[in-house]
């Protein structure tokens, strides 16, 4: 058996699947509920064997088409850079504001991506943003919680 | 019949329902043009706008964005033989040829009217077969749509993940673990919450379809330094010429349509075949039926070639809305999306859609029509503009998916926990891409995954934990005998075959 990233994959599936039937047995069910044929932990259960039963299919079966993924060809550094983006995006979304905080996002992950025209950069990050708020907030009355703007004054 | 036909006339006619069909189709046209990006992500990020909507109008916009989408891959497959959408392979071999000769503007027309006309007659069937095929699924039992659930996971694991089926049934136990996340429906007992309220009401389908399509897709266009725009470059420079089609080439297409279309709706109603399937097998059989010489122009440029697969893909993609309407099981990723959307509005597709909420039945059928209009008119002269749209560098395209992706979480939840799960997810989606994982079957699963234990549950208990359920009915030992044939069948193929 020759050992590639899908058998790892599958391996990491594998322990998850078995961690959640352990959790699946340790689900609290009603005492009258204990025997009956069906109750809240019998479907996870399944599941929990069926999971283990793919993924140990898939350790142990050769790989037909095995898959090379050369890391030189990837762009760890820009994917990362925008999801540690992203958590700071969702970090503060709610805190700063709808307004700033989506707007700061786009004009950081414009430049991380490479982006260095920066006349575009502010067109379609804080005038855009503002748009989009007013359809959604003014035209289609979607709700969007937005506390520095509500304390400006701008939104009701 | 008649009194909801001319309510969903009615209701799709209406001014804001109309705009939204054009609306979607032009978007869907767009995000399917740039390869990477399908439908599934184009109805995914059309989601949050569909929250001020009645329910028709946001399934009518996000049906649009559905053959917009297709219509957008067949595109990128004619001009530059990049295709947007799987569904659209086949349209490449004889389209492209085709657009290489200086026939372009040709070869869109053809695509154009198979596709309106594919679209058209499979609408015709959906008309006729859904309200006749609610009838006859009101007499199916919960042992029956669980096997018929069961029949839709593995068909989909089977014939939607390129021979990956150990890896699409992964997905689907994996998509069928995060919709058991939650309280249980019936006790309310919490599972797999770890004493965290934020897990409580479980994990929201547009979490999750957001995080492993729109945000996924996003990371791996960048992880694998892909750029989109490009191929929308290429299109806008590509020249066109006419778009007139001379008699004989219409004649072809005449005969080339109505077979097309027949095989592409039942492919399409099948579960998890769909219009990849359905325009594969429409171009081998299209191949069949032509004449020797005309047979030799197959993958030159044949005008029945690009005919077959564009009518067939259409029509599959009208097919799959049975499954959805009448019994409330999708048969695809896409109408797992829509699905998801419409449990979101607070309605139950199933048989009794069609007698509780008859408008949004017959508009949703009545749109498809509609939107096939709108493709025919409006997209095909405006194929170069929407080229020239497209070609957003990708440092403005991607940031615009995420910032899409986010805002539907923020809008639904206002809660900090969703959007890191959301990342979470997506980080490990985009893993899980790299290594060809499939993801529609998780969304499959995960949709259905509520359905499938509330049916299970009803079964055992109906037969006293005894798993006979399975083969008292003989409509569930059918259902359970196409599982055992599919699973068989990838067994086959995937392992003794290849020995052989």
């Amino acid at each position: 058996m020759k050992i590639n990233s899908v058998k790892i994959i599958s391996l990491l599936f594998f322990i998850l699947s078995a961690f959640y039937l352990y959790t699946a047995y340790q689900i609290q069910v009603f005492s009258f509920d204990e025997d009956a044929p069906f109750n809240a932990k019998t479907f996870p259960i399944y599941l929990g064997y069926t999971g283990m039963f793919f993924a140990g299919l898939k350790i142990v079966l050769p790989d037909r088409k095995p898959i090379k993924v050369d890391p030189t060809n990837l762009e760890f550094k820009k994917t990362i850079l925008l999801v540690i983006t992203i958590i700071i995006y969702g970090a503060t979304i709610l805190k700063v504001g709808f307004f700033l905080s989506t707007s700061l996002f786009l004009v950081f992950s414009y430049y991380f991506l490479g982006e260095r025209r920066w006349k575009y950069i502010i067109i379609f990050s804080f005038p855009f943003v503002g748009i989009f708020m007013y359809l959604l907030h003014g035209v289609l009355q979607v709700y969007l919680r937005d506390p520095l703007l509500k304390y400006i004054g701008i939104m009701g | 019949m008649i009194e909801g036909i001319l309510i969903g006339i009615k209701t799709a006619l209406s001014f804001q329902n109309l705009l939204m069909v054009m609306i979607g189709c032009f978007a869907g046209t767009i995000i399917g043009m740039l390869p990477g990006l399908g439908p599934m992500t184009a109805i995914a990020l059309m989601i949050p706008i569909t929250y001020g909507f009645d329910p028709a109008t946001g399934l009518i916009l996000m049906a649009g964005v559905y053959y917009g989408a297709v219509f957008g891959g067949s595109t990128s497959s004619i001009l530059i033989n990049a295709p947007g959408v799987p569904g659209t392979v086949a349209t490449s071999f004889d389209g492209y040829p085709m657009a290489q000769q200086g026939k372009a503007g040709k070869a869109l027309a053809i695509a154009a009217y198979s596709s309106f006309a594919g679209g058209t007659i499979a609408a015709i069937f959906l008309l006729i077969a859904a309200p006749s095929l609610s009838k006859v699924s009101l007499s199916f039992r919960s042992p029956d749509y669980f096997g018929l659930m069961i029949l839709g996971l593995t068909a989909v694991a089977a014939f939607s993940s390129k021979g990956n089926f150990l890896k699409a049934m992964m997905m689907c136990v994996f998509g069928l673990m995060l919709a058991s996340v939650g309280q249980d429906t019936l006790s309310d007992i919490p599972r797999f919450t770890f004493n965290t309220m934020n897990l409580s009401d479980g994990i929201s389908f547009v979490l999750v379809v957001m995080a492993t399509f729109a945000m996924s897709e996003a990371l791996t266009i960048i992880l694998k330094g892909n750029d989109p725009a490009k191929a929308a470059k290429q299109i806008s420079l590509t020249e066109l010429g006419s778009i007139k089609l001379d008699k004989n080439e219409t004649k072809k297409m005449v005969k080339t349509i109505p077979r097309s279309s027949i095989l592409g709706f039942i492919v399409g109603v099948l579960p998890g075949a769909g219009a990849t399937i359905a325009s594969f097998l429409a171009y081998g059989m299209e191949r069949n039926f032509v004449d020797e010489e005309e047979k030799q122009k197959f993958g030159k440029g044949s005008v029945q070639g690009l005919s077959a697969p564009e009518t067939a893909n259409n029509a599959a993609c009208s097919g799959a809305f049975v499954p959805l309407l009448t019994l409330g099981i999708p048969g695809s990723g896409t109408t797992a999306v829509m699905l998801g959307a419409l449990l979101g509005f607070g309605i139950q597709p199933g048989p009794r859609l069609y007698e509780t909420n008859p408008e949004i039945f017959w508009s949703v059928i009545m749109s498809m029509y509609i939107g096939m209009v709108v493709l025919l008119i409006l997209n095909l002269p405006l194929i170069p503009y929407i080229a020239r749209i497209l070609a957003v560098p990708r440092t403005f395209l991607i940031p615009m998916i995420l910032f899409f992706s986010v805002t539907g979480i923020y809008l639904m939840s206002f809660n900090n926990f969703d959007i890191f799960l959301m990342i979470g997810i997506a980080v490990v989606a985009t893993i899980l891409r790299l290594y060809d994982f499939p993801m529609p079957p998780l969304i499959l699963a995960f949709v259905l995954g509520g359905l499938m234990e509330e049916n299970l549950r009803r079964s055992l208990l109906i037969s006293d934990g005894s798993w006979s359920f399975l083969w008292n009915r003989p409509l569930t030992v059918v259902i359970m005998l196409v599982i055992i044939l599919i699973i068989l069948w990838q067994i086959y193929s995937g392992f003794i075959k290849k020995k052989v």
